[in-house]
C-alpha cells in the first residue's frame, strides 16, 4: 500500500518544522472577543437558531460559569483569557456551495496544501468531506448520493434548521451540559460542527469525513459533532485536524456525542495533527476535547485516534455500554516530542450484560513532552459477564521526556473478567543496530519500529488514513534520536 | 466539637505536662500541619475510594485513664503458635514490661521508647531518626498527628554486622475498657550496615469496643540489608487501623520487604511509602486481602525510585466477599537519575459475591527512559474447569474452591521465611474461607 519512499520522507523531513503552518487570507466574520449572554445570544442569532437552543445555550452559560477548569490532569499551562477569545469567526463568503466552483479559490488552495483538494478527494475513494474551518462547514460533497439512503449529513448548524427534532432530541444526551467545565463552555458557543444521522438497517457506502482546521488568530474552535447511527446501521467515521502556525495558543473545546441504538455500529476514527508549537514550546493548540458514545442493545462503538500534534491534549473518548451485549473499542497512539503534553485515554462504563471493552493505547514521548494515559474501566452492578482487557504501552525517547499510566478498574459484578497490563520501555540499541547492520540508518530504523509498536492501533484506521497516519508518526519523531 | 477539633485542643491542653526535649519542634509542627490540613476526604485523589467518616464520627478517647492489665492467658491467643520470638506487648498504649522480653545486647536492642529514651546512647539514636523520613510528597496527616500525639511505641536498632536471631514480635493491644479509644503508637527500626532482623507486627482489640489506631512505623535501612517485615492485620470487626510505613534505604544493597495480611479489622487503610536512595536495592511490598461483610481495605502504596539500578516489586492479591471493599492504589515513581529501574506492580482480585466492590489503580509516572516499568492488574473469578476438576476428584466444593483461593495467593505466601507465621497464617485463610484444611500438607499429599 504504501508507495512512500525514502525521498519522500528526506523531502518530508526536511519541511518537517510544520508544513501545515500557513495561514489563509480570507476576510472573516469575527464577533469581537468576549463571553457573556449577548454573545451567547448573538452566535444564535447569526445561526438563525430556535428559541430552545438559545435557552439552552444561556443555560449552558450559566452552568458554565460556577465551574472552574479541573487541575487533575498530568499537563501544565496557562488557562485562556476565555473574556480574550472571539467566540465566533466564519468565512463571509461561505455561504452556500452546490458545486465545488463556487467555492473560494484561496480556500480551494489551501485544501490543496493540505493534500486533500475537494477535486482529489472527489476523484479519490469515495470520501465525502465536509469541511469545517473555523466553525462554519464550508462545502459538503457526496450529500446527494448520501441522501438517496436517507443518510444525513451535514453541518450541524444546517441540521438544527432542517431536522430539529433529531438535533433536539439527541443533542446533550450523550455529553450533557453539566458534564464537564470544557463541554458547558461548548454547549454555550458552538458555531457548527457536523451533524449525522444513519437511517435504520443502512450501511453507510463510503467513509464520511470532516477535515477541521482552525484559522483565524485569536478565535476558539468549539465545534460540537453529533453522529446518530439508528437500529442496524453502520458508518465510519474520520476526522482530521490541521491548524496553521500561530504564536498564541489557540483553544479548542470540541465535544463530540456518538448515539448507536439497537444493533448499530459505529467506528470513529481522528488523526489530530494541531499545531503543536515550536521546539521551545511556544504555541500550539489547547485541545481539549470531550468525546463519549452509547450504545444500546447489541450495540459497538470503535475508537481510534492518532494523536500527533497540539502543545497540550487532553481528550479521553469514552463509551458507555448500555444495552446488553454492546462492545466498546479504543485504539490509540499519542505522539509526543518537544514540549508538548499529552494526557488521554478511555473510559468504558459497562452497564449491560454481555458487554466487552477492549482498550489498546501507545504512547510515545520523546524530547521534553510528557505523555500520560489515564484511563477508567468500570464494571457496574448488573454488568454480568462483562469483559474487558486493557493494554497500555509506552515508549520513551531520550532522558528528559515522561511516560506515564494512571489506570482506574472498578469493578462491581463478580462475574466479571478483566485485565490491565501495562509496559514502559525504550528502543533497545540491539533492535536499531539489527536495522542499521541490515542498511536501515538510525532515523529510519526508529520510524520502522515505532511504526511496528503501533501497528496494532494503526492496521485499525481505514487505509488513506493509516498512510498519513503513518508519515505524522515519522515527521512528529524527526530530530528525537540523540 | 469534631475529632479534629478535640485532637487540637487536647493537644495544646496535654503540652504543657510534656516536657520540652528534641521532639517538642517536631509535636509542634507536625500539629500546626494537622491543624491546616485536617483528615483527607473522598474528593482526594489519594482517598477517592476509601471514606473515613464512619470511623471519625466516634468520640475516642485520646488517653486511655487507668493502666489495664492482661495475663499471658489473655494474649496467649494472638501470638504466632510455636514462634520462637523477643515479644514487645503493649496494653492501650503503654508497654507492658512483665509480659516482655525487651532486650538490649551488645548487637542490637528492642525495647520500648521509654525504656530507651533513658539510655543515653539510644536517645541519641531515636532523636537523630524519628520523624526524619521525608517522602516526596508534603507530609502525611496521619504520620503528623502519630507525631504530635504518639508517647510509646518499640524502638529496634540492629549494630553492625548483626543478624538478630530471633524475630521480634510487636503486640498492641487494646482492652476496650473505654466506649472508643484511639491509640497512636509508634515504631522505629534501624538498621546498620551489613545487619539484618525479621519482625512482626499486629493490633488487636480485645472487645467489641470501637477502636482505631494510628500507626506510624519508619524503617531505616543502611547498606548491605534485610529487613523483613510482617503486619497481621485480623483484629475484630470494630476496630480501624490506619498504618503507615515508612521506608529509607540509604545504603547501597539493601532489601525491605513488607508483607501486609488483611483479613479482619472495619476499616483498614495501609498507607506503604518507600523512598529509595542508594543503588542497587530492592523493596517488596506484598500483600494478602481476604474481606468479608461490611469490611474495608485499601492499600495505598509509593515507591520513589531516586536513583538509578533499583527494583521494586509489588503483589498484592485480593478476595472480597458479601459487601467487603477493596482498594489497590499503587504508585511508583521513576525520577529522571533513576536509570536501569526494575518496577512491578501487580494487583489480582476476586470478588465471591454481587455486592463486593474492588477498586485498582495501579500507577506509574516514569521520567527515565532506559528502564524496565510494568504493571498488571486482573479481576476475575475462579476457573470453573479447575473447580470442576478438583471436585470430580472428590474435593469438596467449599474445600475446592479454599484450596484453589489458597493457590492464588501462593505467590505471596510464599516469600513468607518465618515457616510459624506462615502456618499461622495459613490458618486464618483457612477459618476466613470457612474450612478447617492445613493447606501445606493437603498440597503435599
Amino acid at each position: 500500500m504504501a508507495k512512500y519512499t525514502e525521498e519522500d520522507l528526506k523531502k518530508e523531513l526536511e519541511t518537517q518544522e510544520y508544513e501545515y503552518g500557513f495561514y489563509t487570507d480570507i476576510e472573516s466574520d469575527t464577533i469581537a472577543p468576549g463571553l457573556n449572554e449577548d454573545t451567547v445570544r448573538l452566535i444564535s442569532k447569526k445561526k438563525n437558531e430556535p428559541a430552545w437552543l438559545t435557552e439552552w445555550r444561556l443555560d449552558a452559560l450559566e452552568i458554565w460559569k460556577k465551574m472552574k477548569l479541573p487541575t487533575w490532569a498530568h499537563v501544565n499551562f496557562k488557562e485562556p483569557d476565555y473574556q480574550a477569545i472571539s467566540y465566533y469567526s466564519s468565512p463571509t463568503k461561505g455561504a452556500k456551495y452546490n458545486s465545488i466552483d463556487e467555492v473560494d479559490p484561496e480556500l480551494l488552495d489551501t485544501f490543496k496544501k493540505l493534500g486533500i483538494s475537494l477535486e482529489e478527494q472527489k476523484r479519490l475513494a469515495g470520501v465525502a468531506v465536509d469541511i469545517v474551518m473555523d466553525s462554519t462547514s464550508v462545502a459538503t460533497t457526496f450529500r446527494k448520493t448520501l441522501a438517496e439512503k436517507g443518510i444525513i449529513f451535514c453541518p450541524i448548524s444546517e441540521a438544527i434548521q432542517e431536522h430539529p427534532d433529531l438535533v433536539r432530541k439527541y443533542l446533550g444526551t450523550v455529553v450533557p451540559k453539566t458534564d464537564n467545565f470544557e463541554a458547558a463552555l461548548n454547549s454555550a458557543v458552538f458555531s457548527d460542527g457536523s451533524f449525522c444521522y444513519i437511517p435504520k438497517g443502512v450501511r453507510c457506502p463510503m467513509e464520511l469525513s470532516t477535515y477541521f482546521r482552525i484559522n483565524q488568530g485569536g478565535t476558539g474552535q468549539f465545534e460540537r459533532t453529533l453522529l446518530i447511527a439508528d437500529q442496524d446501521s453502520y458508518v465510519s467515521y474520520l476526522e482530521g485536524c490541521t491548524a496553521p502556525s500561530r504564536n498564541e495558543n489557540q483553544f479548542h473545546a470540541a465535544v463530540v456525542e456518538l448515539i448507536a441504538l439497537e444493533g448499530a455500529e459505529i467506528k470513529y476514527s481522528t488523526v489530530q495533527n494541531w499545531y503543536p508549537g515550536d521546539k521551545e514550546g511556544n504555541g500550539g493548540v489547547l485541545n481539549l476535547v470531550t468525546k463519549r458514545g452509547i450504545c444500546e442493545k447489541n450495540a459497538k462503538i470503535s475508537w481510534t485516534q492518532v494523536e500527533t500534534g497540539s502543545a497540550v491534549t487532553w481528550k479521553y473518548p469514552s463509551c458507555i455500554l448500555k444495552g446488553d451485549n454492546s462492545v466498546g473499542e479504543f485504539y490509540s497512539i499519542a505522539v509526543t516530542n518537544n514540549h508538548q503534553q499529552a494526557d488521554t485515554g478511555t473510559k468504558m462504563t459497562h452497564l449491560g450484560k454481555n458487554t466487552r471493552s477492549t482498550i489498546i493505547s501507545k504512547g510515545i514521548s520523546a524530547g521534553y513532552s510528557q505523555n500520560s494515559y489515564r484511563g477508567e474501566v468500570s464494571i457496574g452492578r448488573n454488568a454480568d459477564n462483562a469483559r474487558n482487557f486493557t493494554q497500555c504501552d509506552s515508549l520513551l525517547m531520550g532522558n528528559n521526556c515522561g511516560a506515564h499510566t494512571f489506570p482506574y478498574v472498578e469493578l462491581k459484578n463478580p462475574t466479571a473478567q478483566l485485565e490491565h497490563e501495562a509496559t514502559t520501555s525504550k528502543i533497545g540499541e540491539d533492535q536499531i543496530f539489527y536495522c542499521n547492520q541490515r542498511g536501515i540508518d538510525e532515523e529510519k530504523a526508529i520510524a520502522l519500529i515505532v511504526n511496528g509498536f503501533g501497528k496494532e492501533v494503526l492496521k485499525k484506521l481505514p487505509m488513506e488514513f493509516a498512510i498519513e497516519a503513518q508519515k505524522l508518526l515519522e515527521i512528529s519523531l524527526e530530530g528525537s534520536v540523540g | 466539637m469534631d475529632l479534629k477539633e478535640k485532637l487540637i485542643s487536647s493537644y495544646h491542653q496535654t503540652q504543657k505536662d510534656r516536657p520540652k526535649d528534641a521532639f517538642h519542634a517536631l509535636r509542634e509542627k507536625a500539629i500546626s500541619y494537622f491543624e491546616e490540613k485536617g483528615f483527607p476526604n473522598k474528593k482526594e485523589e489519594t482517598w477517592r475510594y476509601t471514606s473515613l467518616r464512619p470511623i471519625l464520627k466516634e468520640d475516642y478517647q485520646l488517653f486511655p485513664k487507668n493502666e489495664n492489665t492482661l495475663t499471658q492467658q489473655d494474649i496467649a491467643p494472638y501470638l504466632t503458635k510455636g514462634l520462637d520470638s523477643y515479644l514487645l506487648v503493649y496494653v492501650d498504649g503503654h508497654f507492658v514490661e512483665n509480659l516482655s522480653q525487651p532486650i538490649k545486647t551488645k548487637t542490637f536492642t528492642a525495647t520500648s521508647f521509654s525504656k530507651a529514651l533513658q539510655e543515653k546512647e539510644d536517645k541519641a539514636r531515636i532523636e537523630k531518626y524519628f520523624d526524619q523520613i521525608a517522602p516526596k510528597e508534603d507530609r502525611d496527616r496521619f504520620r503528623s498527628l502519630n507525631t504530635a500525639f504518639t508517647q510509646e511505641g518499640t524502638f529496634i536498632h540492629v549494630e553492625r554486622n548483626a543478624v538478630v536471631d530471633k524475630p521480634i514480635q510487636l503486640l498492641y493491644f487494646s482492652t476496650g475498657k473505654e466506649d472508643a479509644l484511639l491509640l497512636q503508637p509508634r515504631n522505629l527500626v534501624v538498621v546498620e550496615n551489613n545487619a539484618q532482623v525479621k519482625i512482626i507486627e499486629r493490633h488487636q482489640s480485645l472487645n467489641e469496643n470501637a477502636t482505631l489506631t494510628n500507626a506510624v512505623t519508619e524503617i531505616i535501612a543502611a547498606e548491605h540489608t534485610l529487613v523483613d517485615y510482617y503486619k497481621i492485620q485480623n483484629d475484630k470487626y470494630t476496630s480501624s487501623l490506619i498504618d503507615n510505613t515508612f521506608v529509607d534505604q540509604h545504603g547501597n544493597d539493601s532489601a525491605v520487604f513488607v508483607h501486609t495480611f488483611s483479613f479482619g479489622g472495619k476499616l483498614t487503610r495501609n498507607n506503604l511509602r518507600a523512598s529509595q536512595n542508594a543503588e542497587h536495592l530492592n523493596t517488596t511490598f506484598k500483600g494478602v486481602t481476604i474481606l468479608e461483610g461490611n469490611q474495608h481495605v485499601d492499600h495505598n502504596t509509593f515507591v520513589h525510585h531516586l536513583q538509578p539500578n533499583n527494583e521494586s516489586h509489588q503483589d498484592y492479591k485480593g478476595m472480597f466477599d458479601d459487601r467487603s471493599h477493596g482498594v489497590f492504589d499503587g504508585y511508583i515513581l521513576v525520577d529522571r537519575i533513576a536509570q536501569k529501574t526494575d518496577g512491578y506492580q501487580k494487583s489480582d482480585n476476586i470478588l465471591m459475591s454481587d455486592r463486593a466492590i474492588a477498586h485498582a489503580k495501579p500507577q506509574l509516572e516514569i521520567y527515565a527512559d532506559d528502564v524496565l516499568c510494568s504493571h498488571g492488574c486482573t479481576i476475575g473469578q475462579m476457573d470453573k474447569e479447575a473447580l470442576f476438576y478438583l471436585q470430580s476428584r472428590g474435593v469438596p466444593k467449599k474445600e475446592a474452591k479454599a484450596l484453589m483461593m489458597y493457590a492464588f495467593c501462593t505467590s505471596v505466601l510464599s516469600s513468607v521465611t518465618i515457616p510459624e507465621l506462615k502456618a499461622q497464617i495459613d490458618g486464618y485463610i483457612s477459618s476466613k474461607l470457612g474450612v478447617k484444611m492445613d493447606f501445606d500438607s493437603e498440597l503435599i499429599d
